[in-house]
């Protein structure tokens, strides 16, 4: 937990805020409105005899009493899917719609391209990328299991990538759902701290920063991109958003979530940030019983 | 200046690239790759079979990549095109019997009418476990859908295979589950 020290000063009840971060995390899984209604779904985990607590910000997460949510007909027939419930914040945010090109740049395995897949009632087009072949695997395998046919998968380097292989110029939202250092999966993971390092972070900083200029570039004027990681790093967060402020066309613009969460920092180290940062949302674990989680949403202005 | 290109050069079949997704074409009459089948006799052979109707796919596009592998896809993207995947992979055409996958069972199978096999709970576990099992069966042999019921509602497991008086669960194995 040592690494977690440098948020003293930012996080609220921060011994809080360390006991969260050392309790394991429960079982979530999403509902999966491709495969059936929602209602439908708390009636087989009914028959398959497992208890359940609907999330009050998003019906569709659901928190599971059982250790085995994969053995399970619910599970089987891809009415859920197992997906921490912060992890389900950034799709929500982003509020794709029916019909839309929605990009999911950094995509596997798929839990946030198929909820999104789900929110555009499995119409339109969502181009779920990512840059690890051995990953897409997974991607794919969630993807079918969970019935997503409007979801078409490439594999590529999102710092530089090309629509040309679709024909179209623009998306009208993106998701960009970075690599990081993972500092808020702790509670999932407990080996999540081992490699930390300011090096890392620093590392990961510069490729995040690429591909969100990428992901506002690829974006139409007026259209969304969020930008989300599972970290707490100032230098992965609000810098990062920062960067994409001064270099793209865009600004910070507020959300409403149904969660309890802090507001972005517009100040670390030595370092401010533009003040509309506060609109972006830190999402601490004790404030939920959740993993933590950064989500920032903006718009793309005219150049 | 003469023009080369006559158009019966312009039908010459073109070879089927594995690397790649072409959208099938709308009827056989406008086939440009040999052995490829077309979306009116995919769409015949899931109402034939199936009872699965053709209006179903209204808005979705078929595509081959390698030879038939068939995949559904409901976004947009131009044909040819060189991507990982494209939709969900759905049936296996180019061999004697046409074979749809478990997840395009899963995800469609509902709207099926025929050659649909009802288990009952126990027969629904074996089924999804991969394993074989005995049973009579009135209907035509060959692919069907296996489904039971579930909150309510048939639902269905996937594609089993009837012969001989057994229905053999086409399960893929990283889909099989012990429940």
């Amino acid at each position: 937990m040592e690494p977690l020290e440098r948020y003293r000063p930012i996080v609220d009840d921060f011994e809080a805020f360390l006991a969260a971060c050392r309790r394991p995390l429960g079982n979530a899984v999403r509902a999966n409105t491709i495969k059936a209604p929602v209602d439908r779904t708390l009636d087989a985990l009914a028959e398959d005899g497992v208890a359940y607590e609907q999330a009050d910000w998003n019906p569709r997460v659901l928190r599971l009493e059982t250790d085995s949510p994969g053995s399970t007909w619910s599970s089987f027939h891809g009415f859920t899917h197992g997906q921490e419930e912060v992890s389900a914040v950034p799709p929500v945010v982003l509020d794709p719609q029916p019909g839309e090109r929605v990009w999911d740049c950094c995509a596997a395995p798929g839990g946030k391209a198929t909820q999104m897949a789900a929110l555009m009632d499995d119409r339109g087009t969502v181009v779920a990328n990512d840059n690890n072949l051995g990953r897409i695997s997974a991607l794919r395998f969630n993807a079918e299991r969970l019935g997503a046919t409007s979801l078409a998968v490439t594999n590529a380097d999102a710092r530089n990538y090309s629509l040309d292989r679709f024909g179209f110029d623009a998306f009208d939202r993106t998701l960009v759902d970075a690599p990081c250092s993972c500092e808020g999966t702790i509670r999932k993971n407990p080996d999540a701290l081992d490699n930390w390092s300011e090096g890392h972070v620093s590392s990961v900083a510069g490729i995040q920063k690429g591909i969100i200029r990428r992901a506002i570039q690829a974006t139409r004027e007026g259209g969304t991109v969020v930008y989300s990681t599972c970290t707490f790093a100032p230098e992965e967060n609000e810098a990062v958003v920062q960067h994409a402020l001064d270099e793209e066309s865009c600004r910070v613009v507020d959300f409403d979530l149904g969660l309890e969460y802090s507001p972005g920092l517009t100040e670390w180290d030595e370092d401010t940030y533009d003040e509309s940062l506060e609109r972006a949302a830190r999402i601490y674990p004790h404030q939920n019983d959740t993993g933590g989680f950064f989500v920032a949403k903006l718009e793309v202005t005219a150049p | 200046m003469t023009d080369d290109a006559t158009p019966g050069e312009d039908r010459e079949l073109a070879q089927n690239d594995g690397q790649r997704f072409d959208r099938l074409p709308a009827t056989d009459a406008d086939r440009t790759v040999e052995g490829r089948v077309s979306r009116e006799a995919v769409l015949d052979y899931f109402a034939d079979r199936f009872g699965i109707p053709p209006e179903t796919f209204d808005d979705h596009s078929f595509w081959e990549k390698g030879a038939g592998k068939i995949w559904i896809y409901g976004g947009a993207a131009p044909t040819p095109i060189e991507i990982e995947a494209i939709g969900m992979t759905c049936l296996r055409t180019r061999q004697e019997h046409w074979k749809p996958t478990t997840d395009f069972a899963q995800r469609f199978g509902r709207h099926a009418t025929d050659c649909v096999i009802d288990l009952d709970r126990d027969a629904a576990r074996r089924f999804a476990a991969g394993e074989d099992q005995e049973r009579d069966w009135d209907g035509d042999w060959g692919y069907l859908i296996a489904a039971h019921e579930v909150a309510g509602e048939r639902e269905p497991l996937g594609v089993g295979l009837y012969v001989h008086g057994e229905l053999r669960s086409m399960v893929p194995k990283g889909r099989q589950r012990e429940l």
